[in-house]
């Protein structure tokens, strides 16, 4: 009886390179590394009693920016009393007139409003009491997103520039307990009309 | 002198490249491992406006995309006139909502015993059990994104916004592109 010694022969791993290359290849095409970035806001609660009255805001404190069909950007202009007190309209009683700014004015614009604590009659009294009203219920969605992105810019430079001044570093490296303090004194309040 | 004679069989060695394989391997595993597959197929388009205060969203698994924007070229549908009348883009094409593969029949509630395709949507994102098997304490972290065309009209953004206020989903984000 003849033994027949064979030996196992032994699969050749060269091709498998390839074929992985060829799998990974196709990962690499089909991969996506996408995050998904934006603007993140909080939508206000629906009301619950329809009849309930809004709370009064005075003129002062509230600056209205109204983004209209030809896709401009304009905010409301208020005007002075003789007694000093901010009011909606003109002592000659023209019109209420809205201004037209760019983004990037719109973004001096607010940072002014929240940040002047009472020194022009016709700004805020307080940051706290600062309130932004947003109203673009006809302009396209760019438009609207542009405002929105320079309300956003303001706050996140005047907490930016508080941030520096009480703990000498940027908002964003701050920790958790020091931001809730600065967001406490410049809260972002933006407020959007309901329509029907 | 002799002594440091070099012992080469051969001249020229090759490299040996049988672990080469193991190298590609772990690659490959890499980016199996990270690939997420789109499942769902976009049918309108999708232009998005950029903004330089944007934030990134973090957990995938909290977030719930809503698309809105005209129809892709040649993605058949026909559209009422009415609808047509309400919510012409920018571009003189109708916008469409667009949740998970299919384009919404009644995205918006006209009364409020009628249920929206999107009140429909956000209550099963939120069900804890099928299919989604949600945690309770998650609830209050999801996110919903919102993905617009910038030719939208934001009368149909406001509509949409008025319909997650009405199924309690308060945090949402308006996607964009980061422009620097």
């Amino acid at each position: 009886m003849g033994k027949t010694n064979r030996k196992i022969p032994e699969i050749n791993a060269g091709s498998m390179a390839d074929i992985a290359f060829l799998l990974l290849i196709f990962f690499l095409v089909t991969t996506t590394i996408d995050t998904d970035s934006g603007i993140a806001r909080k939508l206000p609660p629906l009301p619950e009693d329809e009849l309930e009255e809004p709370p009064k805001i005075k003129p002062q404190n509230l600056l209205i920016i109204i983004a209209n069909k030809n896709e401009e950007i304009t905010y409301k202009k208020r005007y002075l009393r003789t007694d000093g007190t901010c009011c909606d309209e003109d002592l000659d009683s023209r019109p209420p007139e809205n201004i037209k700014v760019n983004p990037k004015e719109l973004k001096e614009i607010s940072k002014k409003f929240i940040t002047n604590n009472g020194k022009d009659p016709t700004m805020s009294v307080s940051p706290i009491k600062a309130i932004i009203s947003l109203e673009a219920e006809y302009c396209s969605y760019e438009t609207y997103i542009s405002a929105q992105n320079s309300l956003a810019a303001a706050y996140k430079e005047i907490r930016n520039e508080e941030s520096i001044k009480l703990y000498s570093k940027k908002y964003e490296r701050l920790d958790k307990e020091k931001q809730v303090v600065i967001k406490k004194s410049y809260p972002q309040k933006i407020s959007e009309a309901d329509i029907n | 002198m002799g002594k440091f004679r070099k012992n080469r069989k051969s001249e020229n060695q090759t490299i040996s490249t049988s672990s080469l394989p193991d190298i590609v391997f772990m690659l490959l595993f890499f980016f199996m491992v990270t690939t997420v597959m789109r499942e769902t197929t976009i049918n309108v388009k999708q232009d998005l406006p950029t903004a330089t205060e944007v934030k990134k969203l973090e957990k995938k698994s909290l977030v719930s995309y809503i698309y809105v924007g005209a129809l892709n070229t040649g993605y058949k549908k026909t559209i009422s006139n009415e609808w047509k009348s309400r919510f012409m883009s920018e571009i003189n094409e109708p916008a469409f909502v667009q949740i998970n593969d299919k384009i919404c029949e009644n995205p918006f509630s006209n009364n409020p015993s009628e249920t929206s395709d999107i009140q429909a949507y956000m209550e099963l994102e939120r069900t804890t059990g099928a299919p989604t098997y949600r945690d309770e304490k998650e609830i209050p972290f999801m996110t919903t994104s919102l993905k617009c065309d910038k030719n939208v009209n934001m009368k149909l953004v406001y509509l949409i916004k008025k319909e997650l206020r009405k199924s309690d989903a308060f945090k949402i984000n308006y996607s964009t592109k980061k422009d620097d």
